[in-house]
């Protein structure tokens, strides 16, 4: 499923990082712990968290994630947005807690 | 193929330059996927470590036909148990550094893992010197 696809079953908020919504999406992973992240996540999944700073972008684009989804309503730093347009990573956000992200995420990408 | 790069201690907005410039040369090289994931995880991890714990430092890179050699230098307060240092979980980081979900304890056994040699040497209140070497398969 592409990036795209999932913003609009999940109804997400698209931040920054349009070029990137093409990008194929193969599983999610959540975690709020940048080093379990660049350690443990995989390329083309998709990283739900509640870290805002540009350093997500930093990790999700040398791990080659599909892109962000930022949870509880948060947004972005400023320069979180002008790293994700550089490196077409998309930054997403919605009103759900993790738990419940994850959740539709996971039945969305196992169906 | 020599590189070098500088790395200022705290700064976390420019953390992640030299893997995304290593990373980009390795592909343009055709190294396999697989090494050059690992070479960027444990490099990334070094450098995270000298932005949080040291004050500055140089990442110098070597590429020849069949490895990659990186050594991150840096001055800082150095590690006074090495050992320690390399359990997963262990970390002194600040409480702002662990806000922004760094220091987990994850860094060293992420590079330990991700590297084909790893040697660390280190002078309490001098610096610390990391060489990690990863094989072209
Ligand atoms: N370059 C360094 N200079 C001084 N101390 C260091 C350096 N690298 C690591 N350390 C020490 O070793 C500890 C463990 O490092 P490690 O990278 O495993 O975890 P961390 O950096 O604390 O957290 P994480 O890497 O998960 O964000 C650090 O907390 C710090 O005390
Ligand atoms: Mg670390």
């Amino acid at each position: 499923m592409k990036v795209s696809e999932l913003v609009e079953k999940l109804d997400l908020k698209v931040y920054s990082g349009q070029k990137g919504l093409d990008r194929e999406i193969t599983g999610g992973y959540v975690s709020d712990l940048l080093s379990d992240v660049m350690g443990n996540a995989q390329e083309g999944q998709l990283w739900i968290t509640l870290q805002v700073h540009q350093n997500v972008i930093a990790i999700a684009s040398l791990k080659d994630m599909a892109a962000v989804i930022l949870v509880n309503n948060l947004e972005p730093q400023e320069n979180t947005i002008s790293h994700s347009n550089d490196e077409n990573v998309p930054v997403l956000g919605t009103s759900l807690p993790t738990f419940e992200i994850a959740g539709k995420l996971f039945q969305i990408l196992n169906s | 193929m020599k590189l070098t790069f500088t790395i200022q201690g705290g700064d976390f907005t420019h953390a992640g330059h030299p893997s995304s410039e290593v990373k980009k040369i390795l592909k343009q090289l055709a190294i396999d996927g697989k090494t050059i994931k690992n070479i960027v995880i444990a490099l990334y991890e070094a450098e995270v470590n000298v932005v949080a714990h040291a004050w500055k430092g140089t990442v110098n890179v070597e590429i020849d036909e069949n490895k990659i050699t990186i050594w991150v230098i840096d001055e800082g307060p150095g590690i006074p148990d090495v050992e320690l240092a390399m359990q997963p979980g262990f970390s002194t980081a600040s409480s702002k550094v662990r806000e922004m979900g760094f220091g987990a304890g994850m860094g060293l056994p992420n590079i330990k893992k991700n590297t084909d040699k790893l040697q660390i040497e280190t002078e309490v209140g001098k610096g610390t010197k990391v060489k990690m070497v990863n094989y072209f398969s």
